[in-house]
C-alpha cells in the first residue's frame, strides 16, 4: 500500500499493537504446547517406560495450562490498552486537525459527530482485526518452525495451508464484503429514507390514501437489503467452511506424511501425534482472519476519512505573519463577497456588499439557503471567500489569524452547541472572566433569566449530553445569552428566535436591535419585531434580492404589514 | 423481552431457524465423530508404525468425516443467513406496515429509521453467534460425555465434574465482578461522552477562540477515559481467566492421570488419545457462550424496542356524526390530549354546505389544525363524530394543504401524484400549473423528474407549498382542507400562494384555516375558535372574527365586519 494508505491512521501505534499481537501469540503457543505435550506425555506413557521418562512432561502439562490461561489474561489486558492508547493519542490527533476552520470536514455538527464514531471504529479494526492478524502470522511461523525441525516433509503442506486460510480466504472474503459493503449502504440508505417518509409524512400519505402504496415501496427496500444482507452473511460462512476444509486437508497430509516418516525410522512414533496437533492447532488464530477482514472491509471506509483529516490542510489558511487583532471598535466593510463551497458549484453568496460600524443594525433575511449562513461564516473567516473583498479596520481579512477575526466578530451561530456541564460553564465559555452580574444581564437579554432562577441548582444545573436536560427554546436561549455575554465588538446571531413562541421571539429581536455601541449583524427568517434595524438585506439564491429600510423592504405598498403568525391577533392590538 | 419473542415473530423464517439449530446440532456431533477417527489412526500409527498405505482406509474416512463437517457447515451458513435475514427483513416489514397506521403521536423518525436499517443488525451477533453456540454448548458437552462414558469411565467422571464449574465460575465471577465494574461505569462513560462533546461543540469553541486551549483536555481526559477502563477491564477480566484456567486445567487434570493409567496398562492408548482430543471440545462451547452473552443482551434490547413499536395499538375508527351538513359535518368533537388539564376540542359541532367556503381563525393553540386532522381520521375523537351527510367520509373524499407538506425523496412528479398514483403526466402538468408551480418546476434540471432529498430538500419553502396545492388539485376530491397554506411565506411568495389557493377552493366544500386577513375575502363565513371551543360564527363574507389574545382567554365580542385592508392600521 501507498504512503497515503489508510492504516497510516495507525502507524504511530505499530509496535504497540505487535506487541499485544506477540502476547496473544503466546498465549496461542501455551495452549498448542498444552495439547502436544499431553499427547506425547499419552503416547510415550502407553509404551510403559519408567515413570521418571514423565515427570518432565508432566510438570511441563501442568506449566502449560496455567501460563495459557494466565498468558491470556494478559493479552487481553496488553491489547485493550494498547488499542485505548492509541485511541487515546488518535483523538487528540484528529481534534488538532479539526481546529482550524474549515478542515475537511466543514464546519456542519451532524458531519463532526461521525467523526467520532471513525475514530472508535479505528480503534475497533486495530483491537479485531491487527491484533489477530499479528498473532496469528507469529503462531502460524512457529508452528511451521516446529514441524520443519521434526518433520521436514511436513512443512511445506501446513505453510501452504496455513498461507490459504489465513491469507487468501480472509483477503477474498475481505474484497466480497467490501463490494457488497456499497451496495448494503445504499439499501440502507434507501430504506432509511422511506422509514423517514413514512413517519413524517404519515398525514400526508394518510390524507391523500397513499400509505399502503408507501408501506410496500419501503417495503421492496427492505427486501433489497435482506436479498444483499443474506449474501454478505453466506460470505462468512463460505470462509468458515472453506477455511476448515483447508486445514483438515492441511492435518490428514501432515498425518500421513507423519506416518510415512515414522515407518521410515526418521521420526518417533510419539511424535506423530504431536506434529499432527500442532498443524491442527496451529490453525486455530488464522481461523478468526476472514471475519477480522470482513470487519476491516466494513472500517475501511472510516479509516479513509480519518486518515483524510489528518491530512488535510485548513481550508481557511491563517497567514504566516497575521496583522495585529483589531482592538476598540470595528468595522467591516464588504464588497462584491463571493463564496462556494466547489469550484464547479454555483457560488452561495455572490455580489453581496456590506457595512458595519459601531451602532449598525443590519438584518439578512431570505429562504432557507438563500446565502446568510454561508456568508456570516465567510465573515468570522469558518469558510474561504473566492471573491470580493472584505475589510477589518482597513485591514483585509485574510491578514488576520482566525483567531483574532473571532474575537471581533462572533455570537451564536446555526450550529451552537451546548456542552454537558453546568449552565454556568455553558456560558462562562463565552467570557471566562464574567462576573455574576454580566451573567445575569446576558441571561435576562435572552429571557432565561426567571427560568434559571427558578430552577433548584441555578446556574450549577448540569445540561445533560447535548443539552437534552433543556428544551430547544431554552437550548437556543442559552445560546444566545452565550452570544449576549461574550459582547464582542460585532455580534453576530444566525436565527437566535428558532423555537421561540412569537411574542418572546419579538421581543428577544426588538431587544437584540435597540440602539448600542456593538455592530449587530442577524439573520433571521423571523419578520417582525426588526423595526430597529438600520438596513434589511433580502438573499436568494446567494444573490441580493433587495435591501433598505425595515419598513420599505418588510411591507412593500399594498400588500400586508406583519405577516408573522398572528396577525389577526396585530390587527386587534392595532385597533 | 423473551428471546422466544424474537424466534417466533416471523414465521416465515422459522424453517431456517430450525434448520440453524439442526445443522449446528449435527455439526457438533461430527466434531465427536472426527476426534474419535483421528484417535483410531495415531493410535495405531504409534503402536505399530505401518507404511502410510496400510492406514489409507481410515484416512479415507477421516477425510471423509473433514468432507461431511465441511457440508454441514456450508448447509449451516446458508441457514443462519437465510434466517438471520428473514427474521430481520420479517421484523422491518412489520414495522413498516404498523408504521404506516400511526396516524398521531408517531415515533421520532430520525431514531426508527436508524432502528429500521442498521440497529436490527445487532440481532447478528445474536441470531447467527450466540443462537448456533446455544445449541453447541447443548449438544457438544453430552456428546463428548456419552462417548467418553463408552471409553473410560474415570476421565468422564473428571469432565462431568469439572464441566459445571464453568458456568458456576462464570456466574459467581460476573456477580462479583458485575458490581466493581458497574461503579466504574459512571465514570467511563463520562469520559468516553466528552471527545463526542467536545467534537460536536467545536463551530461554538471556535467562535469564541477556545479550540485550542480544549486540545488537552482532549488528550488529557482520553488518557483518564484509559486509565479507567483498564481498571474496570482488569476486574472484567477475571472472571475470563478463571474459565480459562478452569478449562486448562482440566486438560492437564485428565492428561496427567491418563498417563499414569497408561503406564500401568489400565487403558489403551486409542482410549488415551480420544479422551485428550475429546475433553477440551466439552469446555470449548460454554466458554465460547460465555464471551457472546453480551452480543444476546445487546440484541434482546434492540429486538424489544423493535416490539414497543410493533405493540403499539392502531388508532380506532371515527364515529359518523349524524345527518346534517352535505360538505362536512363534525359532531360534537371532543379530542383530549394526555397531561392537559383542558381538552383540545371541546364539543365542537360544525356544519359545511356542499361547495361552502368556511374559514377557521383563532389564536394559536386554539385547536384549529386538531379539527382539521378530526375531519381527516389523523386524530381519533375521544367523543363525536365526522360525517358527510350521515355517512363516514370516503378516502377519496378529502384533499389536504397542511402548513408544511410534506415532501417526499422521489420526483417531483410523484410527489404530486400523491393522491392519484395514475394520473397521466399531462393531468400533473396541469395540477402543477393550476398550483403555480410549473414555471418553476420546468426551471429545475430535470423538470417532472427532478428528484427530490430526503423531505424536500432543494425547494423553498413557497415552492414545497405549491407542489402541495399542486397535490389536491390533482386530488380532485369534494371537500378541501387547508391548513394555514401560505404561513412562513414572504409576502411576495404568499400572493402567489394564495392566488393558486383561491382557484384551488372554487365549487369545492372548503375548511380553511387562517391567520392572514387576505384569505378572507375569499370565504364564505368565518367561525372562530377559542381553548378548543367554537365561539361566535359570524356570518356575512369579507367578515373577521378577532380575537383579543390580551383578555386572559375569555371568548368576548367574538365577530367583527371590517374590510381586509383595515390591516393597514397594523403599521
Amino acid at each position: 500500500m501507498s504512503s497515503a494508505s489508510p492504516l497510516a491512521a495507525l502507524r504511530p501505534y505499530a509496535r504497540r499493537i505487535a506487541l499485544a499481537g506477540a502476547v496473544g501469540a503466546l498465549a496461542e503457543l501455551a495452549g498448542l504446547a498444552l495439547m502436544a505435550t499431553s499427547a506425547w506425555l499419552i503416547c510415550r506413557a502407553a509404551q510403559q517406560p519408567a515413570l521418571s521418562a514423565l515427570s518432565e512432561a508432566i510438570v511441563a502439562v501442568r506449566g502449560f495450562a496455567v501460563l495459557r490461561g494466565a498468558l491470556r489474561y494478559a493479552e487481553r489486558l496488553v491489547s485493550h490498552d494498547a488499542v485505548l492508547r492509541a485511541l487515546a493519542d488518535l483523538r487528540g490527533r484528529v481534534y488538532a486537525a479539526l481546529v482550524p476552520a474549515g478542515a475537511a470536514t466543514g464546519h456542519s455538527g451532524e458531519t463532526l459527530t461521525s467523526v467520532v464514531a471513525d475514530v472508535e471504529a479505528i480503534s475497533d479494526i486495530a483491537l479485531r482485526c491487527l491484533l489477530p492478524a499479528v498473532a496469528a502470522l507469529l503462531v502460524a511461523v512457529a508452528g511451521t518452525a516446529l514441524s520443519a525441525i521434526l518433520v521436514p516433509a511436513s512443512a511445506l503442506p501446513l505453510a501452504l495451508g496455513l498461507l490459504l486460510a489465513g491469507v487468501v480466504v480472509p483477503a477474498a472474503t475481505g474484497v466480497a464484503t467490501a463490494r457488497a459493503s456499497a451496495g448494503i449502504a445504499a439499501a440502507r440508505g434507501e430504506l432509511a429514507a422511506r422509514t423517514v417518509d413514512l413517519i413524517d409524512g404519515r398525514e400526508d400519505l394518510l390524507a391523500f390514501g397513499a400509505t399502503e402504496a408507501a408501506v410496500a415501496t419501503a417495503d421492496a427496500a427492505a427486501a433489497r437489503l435482506a436479498r444483499l444482507e443474506r449474501a454478505t452473511a453466506r460470505h462468512a460462512g463460505i470462509a468458515a467452511a472453506a477455511g476448515f476444509l483447508i486445514r483438515g486437508a492441511t492435518m490428514v497430509t501432515v498425518l500421513l506424511v507423519s506416518i510415512g516418516a515414522a515407518h521410515g525410522h526418521r521420526l518417533g512414533v510419539v511424535m506423530i501425534s504431536v506434529v499432527t496437533l500442532t498443524a491442527l492447532l496451529a490453525f486455530e488464530p488464522a481461523a478468526a482472519l476472514p471475519e477480522a477482514a470482513q470487519r476491516l472491509a466494513r472500517g475501511y471506509a472510516a479509516l479513509r476519512r480519518v486518515t483524510a483529516i489528518l491530512a488535510a490542510a485548513p481550508a481557511v489558511p491563517d497567514p504566516a505573519c497575521p496583522a495585529p487583532a483589531p482592538t476598540g471598535p470595528v468595522t467591516l466593510r464588504v464588497r462584491g463577497l463571493r463564496v462556494r463551497y466547489a469550484a464547479s458549484a454555483p457560488p452561495a453568496v455572490r455580489d453581496l456588499d456590506l457595512d458595519l460600524a459601531p451602532g449598525s443594525r443590519v438584518v439578512l433575511v431570505g429562504p432557507s439557503g438563500a446565502g446568510k449562513s454561508t456568508a456570516l461564516a465567510a465573515l468570522m473567516r469558518l469558510v474561504e471567500f473566492d471573491g470580493g473583498t472584505v475589510r477589518l479596520n482597513g485591514v483585509d481579512l485574510r491578514d488576520y489569524a482566525g483567531d483574532a477575526i473571532r474575537r471581533a466578530v462572533s455570537g451564536a451561530l446555526s450550529d451552537g452547541h451546548v456542552f454537558n456541564a453546568t449552565l454556568r460553564a455553558n456560558l462562562l465559555l463565552a467570557r471566562p472572566g464574567a462576573t455574576g452580574e454580566q451573567l445575569d444581564e446576558a441571561l435576562r437579554r435572552a429571557r432565561l433569566l426567571d427560568w434559571v432562577r427558578g430552577l433548584p441548582a441555578g446556574l450549577d444545573t448540569v445540561t445533560g449530553p447535548g443539552g437534552q436536560q433543556l428544551s430547544g427554546g431554552q437550548r437556543r436561549r442559552l445560546i444566545l445569552a452565550r452570544a449576549f455575554l461574550a459582547d464582542p465588538p460585532v455580534l453576530v446571531l444566525d436565527e437566535p428566535t428558532e423555537g421561540l413562541d412569537p411574542q418572546t421571539a419579538d421581543e428577544v429581536l426588538r431587544d437584540v436591535l435597540r440602539p448600542g455601541p456593538q455592530a449587530v449583524l442577524l439573520v433571521t427568517h423571523h419578520l417582525t419585531g426588526l423595526e430597529g434595524a438600520s438596513e434589511v438585506i433580502v438573499l436568494d439564491q446567494g444573490a441580493v434580492a433587495g435591501r433598505g429600510a425595515p419598513a420599505d423592504v418588510l411591507a412593500p405598498p399594498g400588500h400586508l404589514t406583519s405577516p408573522g403568525p398572528g396577525d389577526l391577533v396585530g390587527g386587534a392590538r392595532g385597533r | 423481552m423473551r428471546p422466544q419473542r424474537l424466534l417466533r415473530a416471523v414465521p416465515e423464517a422459522q424453517r431456517a431457524i430450525i434448520a440453524m439449530a439442526a445443522t449446528a446440532a449435527a455439526g457438533g456431533l461430527v466434531i465427536v465423530w472426527q476426534a474419535d477417527q483421528l484417535a483410531g489412526i495415531l493410535a495405531t500409527a504409534t503402536t505399530r508404525a505401518p507404511a502410510p498405505a496400510r492406514l489409507a482406509g481410515p484416512l479415507a474416512v477421516l477425510a471423509a468425516i473433514i468432507a461431511i463437517r465441511v457440508a454441514v457447515m456450508g448447509l449451516h451458513a446458508e441457514a443462519a443467513a437465510r434466517g438471520a435475514a428473514g427474521i430481520k427483513a420479517g421484523l422491518r416489514s412489520r414495522l413498516l406496515r404498523r408504521l404506516g397506521e400511526q396516524a398521531g403521536a408517531a415515533p421520532p423518525a430520525g431514531e426508527t429509521a436508524v432502528l429500521l436499517s442498521r440497529g436490527l443488525d445487532a440481532l447478528d451477533p445474536y441470531l447467527t453467534g450466540y443462537l448456533p453456540q446455544l445449541v453447541l454448548a447443548a449438544v457438544v458437552p453430552l456428546a463428548v460425555i456419552a462417548r467418553l462414558a463408552l471409553a473410560d469411565w474415570v476421565s468422564t467422571v473428571i469432565v462431568v465434574l469439572t464441566l459445571p464449574l464453568i458456568p458456576v465460575f462464570g456466574i459467581l465471577v460476573g456477580k462479583s465482578t458485575g458490581a466493581a465494574v458497574a461503579r466504574q461505569w459512571g465514570t467511563l462513560s463520562r469520559l468516553g461522552d466528552h471527545f463526542l462533546d467536545v467534537i460536536a461543540g467545536l463551530p461554538t469553541l471556535r467562535c469564541f477562540d477556545r479550540a485550542r486551549a480544549q486540545a488537552q483536555t482532549v488528550r488529557r481526559l482520553a488518557d483518564a477515559h484509559r486509565r479507567a477502563t483498564m481498571r474496570t477491564l482488569r476486574i472484567a477480566f477475571l472472571s475470563a481467566l478463571i474459565l480459562e484456567l478452569v478449562a486448562a486445567f482440566s486438560v492437564a487434570l485428565i492428561a496427567v492421570p491418563l498417563g499414569l493409567r497408561l503406564l500401568d496398562g489400565q487403558v489403551t492408548l486409542r482410549v488415551g488419545l480420544l479422551v485428550l482430543l475429546l475433553a477440551p471440545e466439552a469446555y470449548l462451547p460454554l466458554r465460547a457462550l460465555g464471551s457472546r452473552f453480551h452480543a444476546s443482551a445487546e440484541a434482546l434490547t434492540v429486538a424489544g424496542q423493535a416490539f414497543a413499536l410493533i405493540d403499539r395499538p392502531p388508532p380506532g375508527p371515527v364515529p359518523a356524526a349524524p345527518p346534517g351538513g352535505a360538505g362536512l359535518r363534525l359532531d360534537a368533537i371532543v379530542v383530549r390530549y394526555p397531561g392537559r388539564p383542558r381538552p383540545a376540542l371541546d364539543k365542537v359541532t360544525l356544519a359545511l354546505a356542499a361547495g361552502e367556503r368556511v374559514a377557521l381563525v383563532g389564536p394559536s393553540g386554539a385547536g384549529k389544525t386538531t379539527l382539521l386532522k378530526v375531519a381527516l381520521g389523523l386524530v381519533t375523537p375521544d367523543e363525536g363524530g365526522v360525517g358527510r351527510d350521515g355517512a363516514r367520509p370516503g378516502p377519496g373524499d378529502f384533499a389536504w394543504v397542511p402548513q408544511h407538506p410534506h415532501l417526499f425523496a422521489a420526483t417531483i412528479a410523484g410527489n404530486i401524484r400523491l393522491g392519484q398514483p395514475g394520473a397521466s403526466d399531462a393531468a400533473v402538468r396541469a395540477a402543477a400549473a393550476a398550483a403555480g408551480a410549473d414555471a418553476f418546476i420546468a426551471a429545475l434540471p430535470g423538470g417532472y423528474q427532478a428528484r427530490l432529498g430526503e423531505r424536500g430538500q432543494g425547494l423553498s419553502a413557497g415552492q414545497r407549498q405549491r407542489i402541495g396545492i399542486a397535490r389536491a388539485f390533482l386530488r380532485d376530491a369534494p371537500v378541501l382542507l387547508l391548513d394555514e397554506p401560505t404561513a412562513h411565506l414572504d409576502a411576495a411568495t404568499e400572493e402567489a400562494v394564495l392566488a393558486a389557493t383561491v382557484r384551488l377552493m372554487a365549487g369545492r366544500t372548503t375548511l380553511i384555516v387562517a391567520h392572514r386577513p387576505a384569505v378572507l375575502r375569499y370565504v364564505d363565513r368565518v367561525v372562530a375558535l377559542r381553548d378548543g371551543q367554537l365561539v361566535a360564527p359570524g356570518q356575512a363574507p369579507r367578515s373577521d372574527a378577532l380575537a383579543d389574545r390580551g383578555d386572559g382567554g375569555r371568548p368576548r365580542e367574538m365577530a367583527r365586519t371590517r374590510p381586509t385592508s383595515a390591516s393597514e392600521e397594523d403599521a
